[in-house]
């Protein structure tokens, strides 16, 4: 029987927990970021020598810990490209802007166990030789704000932060800064912009990878709020028996967000690719399965940017046989394992982790109108294909759902959606030409048919009605 | 009449800006400072905001128009703003928002922030306020309210303080 794993918000949902330090400190806390600093350096076999830092930052990387934002990779290898030569500061930010819809992991985490994040956050500044770090908080969480500055302050006072911490000489300030209602922010490059004061206009990668030229063009970590959790647990239990959480390459556990038509909506937190996509939606355990009498019609897997994936479809995706050979095999869609790489071989991702079901009572054409306005308001409005193409979407869409509908639009969608994906500056282009690439391609009877409905309508009722929307 | 900011306000926005090696990175929030204050950012208060941070007006205007939380003019009392994103449209927020815009007398099919004449309550779409599993969502003022039905709704209405 699959069921929830609890690592991260082990504490959370316990009855009596609260977010105030002495509960934090009653459950062990803190006792990480002081075993992290006691940490040894070592002598490696070619006669070198390890730091301290550098023997935690070595344990990311074997625990496999990959970033748990969107893209889904290795926090470990992030932080070995940090230009640690410049002679500039070296930055961390926690990206707490939790904006891909469906998502609704990291709230849980600063809501009920901030300190938990800022352990975390002080022990990768502490590998990381960072002594200014900030999280960037939507601004829409205007109450996890409050926590999280009551959070800092109680460590401050006991100086888990501050000057001279715990008495090992290291200096490290955390401030918390709010965003302000744009989506664009959770991007690493439009964000750091939000955090010099500017509009959150990404930046071209190359050369303004973070890594080396991020906030005040220094070197700069950004890492997600459930990636920095992670930290502490590593530390904890070494990377090894970390890496026995979860299956090979998709290591420790993640919270799922699961949400839209199942039973029991919610998060849960799994070892990761240790339960299937059926199970978490089907399961007691997790959602429950769909309201009564009702079947599944499309899931989007990963956050509103993933790709949609259709009731029945089958995958083939890549095993081990017993011969030792990787060799493709079927796998339904319900039998999924829920992890960054058999979602990525089914052609779509795990991105942030949050599922939203639709059921055979859902019309697709709304649902796809949906997603789409959400990413023609949040385009930052850079690049031409994005913004024009998000928008023009969008007003397809919507002509779409309001009875202006044609047989053609299926093509048109299509054509305007491939015309975006690989053509910014910034991955938000495909995370608006994504679902509608995926919605069309799959559900195409579902576009064609309303087109055909509004067509024939139109023409039964000359002269015909020449609306404004309809030129789009 | 002169823009003047209540020294409480300043001395918290003097802190501010030491949390940051660059001043203009506290632009975003000192407007959170100045909005909460005041209720909305106004021409005077974005150029008291430049002028704190050696910064040009424009600087900060044209963050003003580019953050969807900043507005230029007061807003009612009541901020109501429901959920417009995928899981809570299936959860029926876009009912729920027509039920609002009935029940203070607003225009539905109006786009946009609208506040009703005696400047009690503004109504609005937004998106996704991650709690999508408690949809649908409202956040009224800062206070998230979960799985809101018609009678909350009601409530909502209702609770506000006649001042
Ligand atoms: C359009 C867009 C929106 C994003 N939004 C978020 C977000 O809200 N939260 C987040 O942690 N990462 C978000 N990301 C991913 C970040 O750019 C970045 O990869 C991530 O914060 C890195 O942290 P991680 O490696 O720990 O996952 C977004 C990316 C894009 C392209
Ligand atoms: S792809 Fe879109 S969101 Fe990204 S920089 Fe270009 S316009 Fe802005
Ligand atoms: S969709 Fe409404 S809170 Fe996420």
């Amino acid at each position: 029987m699959p069921s929830e794993f609890r690592l991260i918000l082990k504490n959370a949902d316990q009855p009596g927990y609260t977010s105030d330090i002495e509960c934090y400190l009653r459950h062990g806390g803190y006792e990480q970021l002081k075993k992290a600093l006691g940490t040894a350096g070592r002598d490696l076999a070619d006669g070198k020598k390890q730091s301290p830092q550098e023997v935690v930052r070595k344990e990311v990387l074997d625990s496999g810990l990959r970033g748990r934002g969107g893209a889904g990779f290795s926090a470990g290898l992030k932080w070995s490209f940090v230009d640690r030569k410049s002679g500039k500061p070296i930055y961390l930010i926690c990206n707490a802007d939790e904006s891909e819809p469906g998502t609704f992991k990291d709230r849980q985490i600063i809501h009920k166990d901030p300190h938990q994040l800022i352990e975390g956050m002080i022990i990768s500044c502490w590998a990381n030789d960072v002594k200014l770090a900030y999280i960037y908080i939507r601004g829409e969480m205007p109450q996890g704000a409050k926590l999280l500055n009551k959070a800092l302050a109680e460590a401050r006072a006991k100086n888990f932060l501050g000057k001279n911490i715990l008495g090992t000489g290291y200096d490290l300030e955390i401030y918390v800064h709010r965003g302000a209602g744009a989506y664009i922010c959770g991007e690493e490059t439009g964000l750091i912009e939000s955090l010099e004061g500017k509009r959150a206009y990404p930046r071209i990668k190359p050369p303004y990878f973070p890594a080396v030229l991020g906030l005040y063009m220094c070197p700069t970590i950004v890492n997600n709020v459930e990636t920095l959790c992670h930290v502490k647990h590593i530390v904890a239990m070494g990377a090894s028996e970390y890496a026995k959480l979860g299956t090979p390459n998709n290591t420790g556990t993640r919270i799922v967000s699961l949400s839209g038509d199942v039973k029991r909506p919610g998060y849960y937190e799994i070892e990761v690719g240790k339960a299937t996509l059926g199970e978490l939606i089907n399961d007691p355990a997790f959602g429950g399965g769909l309201r009564d009498g009702r079947k599944l019609k499309a899931i989007i897997p990963g956050g509103s940017s993933s790709k949609v994936l259709k009731a029945g479809e089958v995958f083939k995706l890549k095993r081990k046989g017993t011969d030792g050979q990787m060799t493709p095999v079927d796998v339904p869609l319900l039998d999924l394992p829920y992890d960054f790489d058999s979602l990525q071989q089914a052609g779509t991702m795990s991105g942030s982790s949050a599922i939203i079901v639709m059921d055979d009572s859902r019309d697709i054409v709304d649902c796809l109108a949906n997603v789409s306005e959400f990413y023609a308001h949040e385009s930052c409005g850079q690049c031409t294909p994005c913004r024009e193409g998000a928008l023009w979407m969008s007003k397809a869409l919507h002509r779409m759902t309001h009875g202006e509908g044609r047989k053609a639009d299926a093509d048109y969608l299509l054509h305007i959606a491939q015309n975006i994906q690989g053509r910014t500056i910034c991955a938000f282009g495909e995370a608006a030409a994504w679902p509608v690439l995926s919605f069309v391609k799959k559900f195409r009877e579902d576009f064609e048919a309303r087109g055909a409905t509004d067509e024939a309508k139109h023409d039964a009722s000359v002269p015909q009605k020449i609306s404004a929307s309809s030129n789009h | 009449m002169s823009f003047t900011v209540p020294t409480n306000i300043e001395v918290e926005i003097d802190e501010l800006i030491t949390h940051y090696p660059v001043k203009r990175s506290a632009s975003l929030m000192l407007l959170h400072a100045i909005q909460e204050h005041f209720g909305h950012v106004s021409r005077e208060a974005i150029e008291w905001v430049a002028l704190k941070l050696g910064l040009q007006p424009i600087n900060i205007y044209e963050l003003v128009t580019f953050y969807p939380m900043f507005r230029q003019e007061p807003l009612g009392k009541t901020h109501v703003k429901v959920c417009r994103t995928l899981s809570c449209s299936l959860a029926g927020s876009g009912e729920l928002r027509d039920h609002f815009c009935r029940k203070l007398g607003l225009d539905s099919h109006k786009h946009g922030p609208q506040t009703t004449p005696d400047g009690k309550f503004t109504v609005e779409f937004v998106e996704c306020l991650a709690d999508c599993g408690n949809a649908p969502v409202v956040l009224v003022n800062d206070e998230l309210q979960a799985r809101v039905t018609t009678v909350q709704a009601d409530e909502i209405i209702e609770k506000m303080p006649i001042k």
